[in-house]
Formats: structure tokens, sequence, C-alpha cells
């Protein structure tokens, strides 16, 4: 690919298309006998049920493919998420929001409980963390490439702005603010994931700034996304994955 | 073997804040040349990379960076420029331990050093031939991290003397196992590398198969790494030498042989590992470290 960014001045590779060869990826994978978690959250409207339906079946069929895999399903419906016929290697959890008492609030808060599992369960269970949105349906192209400590995925919508029109935060008062003149790149929300240790860390300092700003009367631009933002400015991804990995349909 | 006590691995935590362009998606960099392998490892090429950047997030970790050399026999004249040229372009601003194994170090000059960068000597013995100096070479480094290196370095490059460093060598070299593409190979098909093409070779590498021809005067990593790796290829070595063999570019093929099976987390380009010899070619923008000119018979002798 001479087209695009391949590498970042950090020396992270950024995941195109014909950059890789998925074989010796795979085997190398395969290597370290690690476990990958997804997480994702199926909340609120009827017709979310029909999306998960496409997530999960993509995902199972897809999805490292070959590998063990444990997806975790946040749901304030759990009923509807029908159990799939899953790949031998793989797990499916339907986790119910009622359990938590503070689920209401669930545009805040998927960084709080991402994080509060991986404390309290995630951790003993999967290797690497992957928080990826519902909607996301591409699974076919989604492979071991995506495994490393720390990854952000590049917006589909921003990928060609210029700092200043990125949708960064930037008013001073909320913990998600970048200051003029920095940001690399804007990353999405919708995908981004690593080592469960990094992941921990970084969903804790996302909610704790989101708390923040919720104690002041303040909601970032993009909400966690703004955040999410904030964080990886100053705790660099070790792999990005480009626009590809998070098309969005509406483009 | 011995268990290890390893120092901590350590990640990149923090970038602290600093001000530097844009990186635009839609304009990368270099053009004319890999600068990702398959695997996904950059491949470090002038341009590709931010000092800065890369400067802000290693300089407070106070990292060691070991350097083995090795100055046997007639080699030992080399030591000099070797390390005046380290001072002036490797790893500025580091703390940096130099270990140069020698049979001769009265031979070793004094040269002058920064603070926080110190010279070691290592007492090598002289084997009988200059291939059997090269092959003990695994084997000398691998004894030395267990014994002494693991404890005091993070992060060991393992060098050839007879070069010199003309340009900046800083942490956009490190990673946990490091390779550099050899200057002679890095624009001719896989068919063409030397590697050991006799399947009685531990070292062996069929047709068809490969990834980069790497040199065996640059190589590095985490200091467990090249524990692990130097073990290795030393047990492939004393393979070949039971069964009377010797390959072909001595410890570099089995470096390859090595390096194929288990891919490198990083590659340095040939800016990193030129020779002098060869003509420039437009894609090296610039030369960083690179062979000094010598009459191999009256030093190999």
């Amino acid at each position: 690919r001479q087209d695009v960014l391949v590498l970042t001045p950090w020396l992270a590779p950024i995941v195109w298309e014909g950059t890789f060869n998925r074989d010796i990826l795979n085997a190398q994978y395969k290597q370290k006998n690690s476990v990958t978690g997804v997480v994702t959250f199926a909340v609120k409207k009827y017709w979310l049920f029909f999306i998960s339906q496409g997530f999960m079946s993509s995902a199972n069929k897809y999805f490292l493919a070959g590998h063990q895999v444990n997806f975790y399903v946040f749901t304030d419906n759990p009923e509807q998420i029908s159990h799939l016929h899953m790949a031998p290697e793989n797990h499916l959890f339907v986790i119910p929001l009622q359990n938590l008492s503070r689920w209401q609030d669930i545009s805040m808060s998927c960084m709080d409980i991402i994080s509060r599992y991986i404390r309290s369960r995630f951790r003993y269970e999967v290797d690497y963390l992957y928080s990826i949105d519902i909607a996301v349906q591409l699974f076919e192209h989604i492979g071991v490439e995506i495994i490393d400590t720390l990854v952000g995925t590049i917006s589909s919508w921003q990928y060609a702005a210029r700092r200043e029109s990125k949708s960064y935060e930037t008013r001073n008062e909320s913990q998600a603010a970048i200051p003029e003149g920095e940001g690399d790149f804007y990353y999405t929300a919708s995908f981004y994931g690593g080592s469960v240790a990094e992941v921990y860390k970084l969903t804790r300092a996302c909610s704790k700034g989101l708390m923040e700003d919720r104690e002041k009367g303040i909601e970032a631009r993009w909400h966690d996304e703004s955040h999410l933002n904030k964080y990886l400015l100053y705790h660099k991804p070790t792999r990005l994955l480009s626009p590809e990995y998070c098309w969005d349909e509406e483009l | 073997s011995m268990k290890l006590q390893y120092t901590e691995e350590k990640l990149i935590q923090l970038f602290p804040q600093s001000f530097y362009q844009q990186p635009r998606v839609l304009a990368p960099k270099r053009q004319d040349v890999l600068t990702v392998t398959p695997w996904l490892a950059p491949i470090v090429w002038e341009g590709t990379f931010n000092s800065e950047i890369l400067d802000s997030a290693y300089k407070p970790l106070n990292l060691t960076i070991g350097v083995t050399a090795f100055a046997i026999g007639k080699y030992t004249r080399f030591a000099g420029h070797f390390l005046e040229s380290a001072e002036k372009h490797f790893m500025r601003g580091y703390r940096v331990n130099y270990y140069i194994f020698t049979d001769n170090p009265e031979a070793i000059p004094d040269v002058q050093l920064q603070p926080g960068r110190r010279l070691v000597i290592v007492p090598m013995k002289k084997y009988s031939s200059w291939q059997e100096i090269s092959m003990r070479r695994m084997e000398a480094i691998n004894k030395h991290i267990a014994e002494r290196s693991h404890q005091e370095v993070d992060y060991l490059f393992c060098l050839d003397i007879d070069m010199v460093f003309h340009n900046a060598w800083g942490p956009e070299t490190l990673g946990d196992i490091v390779a550099a593409i050899h200057p002679g190979y890095f624009n001719v098909p896989r068919s063409q590398f030397p590697y050991e093409r006799r399947s009685s070779s531990a070292a062996y590498i069929p047709d068809g198969e490969g990834d980069f021809y790497y040199g065996g005067a640059v190589f590095g990593g985490l200091v467990k790494k090249v524990y692990e790796f130097t073990k290795t290829c030393h047990m492939t070595i004393l393979a070949d030498k039971a069964n009377g063999i010797m390959a072909a570019y001595q410890e570099e093929s089995h470096l390859n042989r090595h390096f194929l099976s288990h891919k490198p987390s990083k590659l340095l380009s040939p800016e990193y590992i030129w020779d002098d010899r060869m003509p420039k070619p437009p894609e090296i923008h610039l030369i960083r470290f690179s062979t000094v000119d010598k009459n191999y018979k009256v030093i190999r002798d």
C-alpha cells in the first residue's frame, strides 16, 4: 500500500487490507495460546435484536476463526438474544444489565461497566479484550491482525481531516479536552481494545473523566469517544486499525 | 540452563504532551520502500519515525542499552573508532554499557565516554580460525547475559566491531526482537539470498522460502529475548558441528534460519547496517552504521 500511511510516527503499524499476511499472523497467534474476548452492548430498541443476530452470527463464524473467543453481550433484553449455535471454540455470555444498579445511563457508563467487569471477571478469562459496536458486521474481514497490546481504530468520518477540524473536545473544563495543536488521529469508540490490562487502564481513565465531567455538569462533545481520544493521545496505541475496520454504511 | 531473573518488560506508558506535525493518513512519508512486514513489524527507515515523540516516551523510562562487540586478534584495531563514533551517534542521552569481548584487553583504547555510559572489557578466548571466532559469538553473548548483562541492561544490541556510526541511532531501534536487513540483498528476490541451501545443515532454508536476508553484523532486542535466540542459534551451530558441516555464512546463516521461523518484531533498514563499498542507492537517505574498509586477508589471518 503506497497510497496510505501504514506506520505512525511512533512506529505503530496501521492495519490496512494488503499490508499483512493473515496466515503468518494466525500461526504466531496460535503459538501464544491466548484467549480473546469481545464485549458488546445490545440495549434499548427492539431492532437492535436483529442487528445483534447479524453481529453474532458473523462474528461467531469469522472472527478469529479457529481460535477461542469469548463473546460478552451486555443487554437489557437477555431473552431476545437467542442462543446461537456457537462454534466449538467460542463461548457466548449474555450479561443482563438489570443486574447493575446504574445501567440506565448507558451512554455514559459503557466504559465503567467494562472496567468493573474486567476487574471482577474478564481478567481471569481472557488475555485480550475488544469493545466492538453491535453495528459492526463485516467480520469476514477482521482477524488476528487486530491483536496487539493497545489498539485504536481510525474513524471513517475523520480520517482525512486536519487536526483543527477534528471532533476533539476543546473546552478546557472537560477532562476530555485536547489542547490546540495536538492530536494524531481521530479514533472511533466503536472498535478499540488490546491486552486486558491495557483496556482496564483505558476504561478506568475514561470512566473517571466522564464522571468528573458529570459532576461539573459538562458533557464532552462525543461522549465516551472524546475521552477515548484524549487517552489515546497520551497513551499511544501500539497498533492502529484503518477506517476499513469500522466503515460506516452511511458514508 | 539457569533460571534467570529478568527486569520487568517496560511498555510505553505515557507520551507527554508535545507539539509536532500531524501525521496524515493519506500522506505516507515513504512510498518507495516497504515500511511494514507482512507480520506487521515496522521496518525502520528515515522518514518513518519522529525522534522527538519516541524520545519523549523512552527517555523517562531510564533504560540502559547494552552493546556487545567482539575485538579478537587483529580486530582490536577497530575498537577505538567504533567507540568514538558510538559516543557521537549511538543512543545519545541514554545510559549505555559497551561490552567489548577481547583476547587482548590492553589493546582496547581508553575512549572518553559521556556521562551515564561505560566500557566493560570481557576477556574472551581466541579461537583458531576466524570462522570459529565468528560462530562462538552466540555462545559468548548468551553466557554473558546469564552471568552479568541481564542485570545491567534492558535492551542489548550485538554489533560487529569493524564498523563505524555516521548518523543517529536512537530509540526507534528498540524492540523485543530486532534484526537488520543486509545491504547487499534488500533489493533482490529470495532465490538469490545466500541462505544455507544444504539440507544437512540445521540452518537450511529451502528454495521458495524466506522473508528477508538479515545481516549478522546487527541484531538485538530485549535482553531476555536476545538470551533466548542466541541460545537457539548456538544450539543449531553445535548441531552442525556434530555433523561436520559449517553453514555458508557462519552464524549469519543460523540467524536467518531462526528469524524465518521466529519473526523479528522490528526490522532495521540497511541504513543501520551499510557496506561502504556499495554505491548508495536513492532509497538510502541516511547511512547510520557502516563497515570500515579493510583488507580481509590481513585481518583474518
